[in-house]
């Protein structure tokens, strides 16, 4: 078969229509991260009266710092259990949601509400639930014996913002994993069913697998949403603290950048930022999208 | 009035208060002072702005002190920048270093001929804000000092005579362990600010180096001091005493948890800017304040030493026409005027800045009308000041104190000890000073 194609006599028009996508991405993608690039090899005061080039100097303080080492940790551990939680605990109510026959509309408003709020209000709506003085959740936890305080516990500092941003992406998650849904064939589960598969087996063998392109895009915006837009949640929630156990790398590039003024540190975060993003992209799209069955 | 008609009203009205203002030259103001701090500040704005009809001051709010200083830094290299901009104490150095950026205040003042006394302030914050040289680079203007709020309610209802605030550190661990043991309050004290109040000013009070080099007011070459016996002795117990429930930890920077634990009464006292008056006052509607000065180590030090201030003063920054800085030269005279001065600091909790203004609160009969209201004054003037609690002089302090807060919290978690905490503040902040000594050199 042949596909039909747009011939364009004109040499300039082609490149005309994409001036304006390409100037867009210029302005706003490609130079600010070329900037970045260049103040990370470059030492400089705040107001920029001294700029010195040096080198790879930036960087390789940054490796040597135990904060920035630690920072790497936590964003690990706190990327992947945002993507784990929000989308485990997602799937769950999509399925759910799927089975329910007259009221799954009004669910499915209801469960994407949280989508809507900002991150930084996401992070004082937790704040003050989880506030070790006034908060509702830490007097519930004393009554079951548990002594909350994630102002110097790093470890429930770090589940109060994973719970806080998994929250907020479950409704995101929710919303393609039941669109998802609706476009596994119905007769495929039935056909299971009459040779006698279970619920369990039928869900696991037919409808998983035929959801993974779903899964797979799903997984690729999570670590991205955990390793970038949870910047206001960390800042309204705990800054970072305590003693560094929530510095996830987004946040300590503006806590080094905007508070500390140390401008050739946080470019140089930022540009290994960029590449880490970068590199977490091309793998999911060379070996993990090999699985993916569309 | 039909909602139209009240419409084009205001629209009128407000053409017509701006029209007279094309002819004035503009003055923007940059500042942090939020909620009833800012409404202070725009009234002193206006009030400069209703006695003469030359120049008009615009204060716009930028957000919290680190964000008006980003901005303004932002603004500065775009050459969009404020002609005045409030800068915190602990950007001092970060502004000190940026000279080309910056107008110094007393030059500005001769050249457009307006009176200028450096005597005339309150010798402490004189000597916080001067360069080597003895001047005085940015305007002063808010200046606090921390204080011991307590109160009064729970200290009778624990046993304790409420007009007897602890002095020193070993009273006020007897009289939280009796507040929490008879029930009055489930903690004793809490602190806002721990770097600045359980350091910085722990170290000026006690007679202690901050840092080498006079505390970092002799150059870029300093380094830190502060993990000596007497700061190491003094985190040891804050531990001791979290440990026990004495003490409440109520977070980094400014301690945001803080000011609850004490309204809510969960805290019997809490140590923090005198500058939290208004606040504390408006919040602590169940119970009775009482105001003291910070507790100290009486086997250290007999005669406990001034405390240090905080704050923020007015930069005028570079880059505007010679007819703006006359405008900021004379806004100036107006803000150290001893009325507006003593307005501010009655209304505020911040100290008085001048000594006249000080003076007129007392003829005014202010401090007796409001008891504990002289406390800050009195605590940040006495004695004779030395190298050690003049005040202190980092660059990149704001990430010092991160660092500091950071340390502190392992402290309270229970993976270092003070001295190791201590220590690897030291060596981390020596770490960010050397950047800084780097970047300005």
């Amino acid at each position: 078969m042949q596909t039909k194609r747009t011939i364009f006599p004109n040499k300039l028009l082609p490149y005309a229509l994409l001036a304006p996508q390409l100037a867009v991405t210029l302005i706003f993608f490609i130079w600010p991260a070329g900037q970045a690039v260049k103040s990370s090899f470059e030492r400089e005061d705040p107001f920029g009266f001294r700029t010195t080039f040096i080198w790879f100097e930036n960087y390789a303080r940054l490796f040597s710092e135990p904060g920035y080492v630690n920072s790497l940790t936590k964003t690990a551990i706190f990327a992947i259990s945002v993507t784990l939680l929000s989308m485990s605990l997602s799937l769950l109510l999509a399925v759910a949601v799927n089975r329910v026959i007259r009221t799954n509309r009004a669910y499915t408003t209801l469960l994407v509400w949280p989508y809507a709020v900002a991150p930084v209000v996401v992070g004082i709506l937790w704040w003050f639930m989880f506030n070790p003085t006034i908060g509702i959740a830490p007097y519930l936890l004393r009554g079951l014996g548990i002594s909350w305080n994630h102002r110097v516990d790093g470890t429930q500092a770090m589940i109060l913002v994973v719970i806080a941003a998994s929250w907020k992406q479950i409704s995101y998650n929710f919303l393609f994993f039941v669109a998802g849904l609706q476009s596994v064939p119905q007769a495929l589960n039935e056909a299971a069913a009459i040779d006698g598969a279970g619920p369990f087996k039928r869900f696991w063998t037919i409808v998983f697998p035929l959801l993974s392109p779903t899964t797979f895009f799903l997984l690729i915006v999570n670590i991205n949403y955990a390793m970038f837009d949870t910047f206001g949640l960390i800042d309204a929630t705990t800054n970072g603290g305590p003693n560094q156990a929530t510095n996830i790398l987004v946040y300590k590039v503006y806590a080094d950048g905007f508070l500390g003024l140390n401008i050739g540190s946080s470019a140089a975060q930022s540009v290994v930022l960029m590449l880490i993003v970068i590199a977490l992209t091309a793998i999911q799209f060379r070996y993990v999208e090999r699985r993916v069955q569309y | 009035m039909s909602k139209n008609t009240l419409c084009l009203s205001v629209a009128l009205a407000a053409m017509m208060s701006a029209s007279p203002a094309i002819a004035q030259t503009e003055i923007a103001w940059w500042h942090a002072m939020d909620a009833e701090l800012g409404q202070r500040l725009e009234a002193i704005a206006q009030g400069f702005n209703e006695s003469q009809d030359e120049f008009v001051v615009v204060p716009s709010y930028k957000g919290t002190y680190p964000e008006t200083l980003t901005a303004a830094i932002a603004a500065f290299r775009a050459n969009e920048q404020p002609a005045i901009v409030q800068v915190f104490e602990v950007g001092t150095g970060t502004m000190m270093a940026a000279e080309g950026a910056v107008n110094p205040v007393y030059q500005l003042m001769q050249e457009n001929g307006e009176p200028w006394d450096p005597s005339g302030f309150l010798a402490p914050v004189t000597g916080y804000y001067s360069d080597t040289d003895g001047n005085i680079l940015s305007m002063p203007f808010n200046s606090s000092t921390p204080i011991l709020y307590y109160n009064k309610d729970v200290f009778e209802q624990a046993g304790l005579d409420p007009e007897t605030p602890p002095k020193t550190w070993a009273e006020l661990e007897t009289m939280s362990r009796q507040i929490m043991e008879s029930g009055a309050a489930p903690c004793g004290f809490t602190t806002g600010w721990v770097s600045w109040v359980q350091l910085e000013n722990l170290s000026a009070i006690h007679d202690q180096p901050y840092g080498t080099m006079d505390n970092g007011f002799g150059g870029l070459g300093t380094e830190f001091t502060f993990n000596g016996p007497v700061q190491v002795k003094h985190w040891e117990n804050l531990k001791a005493w979290a440990d026990e429930g004495l003490f409440e930890y109520g977070g980094p920077v400014g301690g945001g948890d803080a000011p609850p634990k004490f309204y809510a009464q969960e805290c019997a006292m809490y140590m923090n800017s005198s500058a939290s008056r208004a606040g504390v006052i408006n919040n602590a509607k169940e119970f009775e304040v009482g105001f003291a000065p910070l507790p100290y180590y009486d086997d250290e030090i007999d005669e406990p030493k001034n405390s240090i201030i905080g704050g923020a003063t007015l930069w005028v920054l570079n880059g505007k026409d010679p007819k703006v800085y006359e405008g900021v030269a004379q806004f100036f005279t107006h803000l150290s005027s001893p009325e507006v001065q003593a307005e501010w600091h009655q209304a505020t909790g911040y100290l008085p800045i001048t000594n006249a203004a000080y003076e007129l609160g007392k003829e005014q009969g202010y401090y007796e009308a409001n008891p504990g209201s002289e406390v800050a004054i009195n605590q940040i003037t006495r004695g004779t000041p030395t190298a050690n609690s003049k005040g202190i002089r980092f660059g990149n302090l704001t990430q010092v104190r991160t660092v500091v807060d950071e340390e502190f919290e392992a402290l309270l978690s229970g993976s270092k000890t003070a001295q190791e905490a201590l220590d690897a503040a030291v060596e981390r902040g020596n770490q960010i000073l050397r950047d800084f000594e780097a970047a300005n050199s």
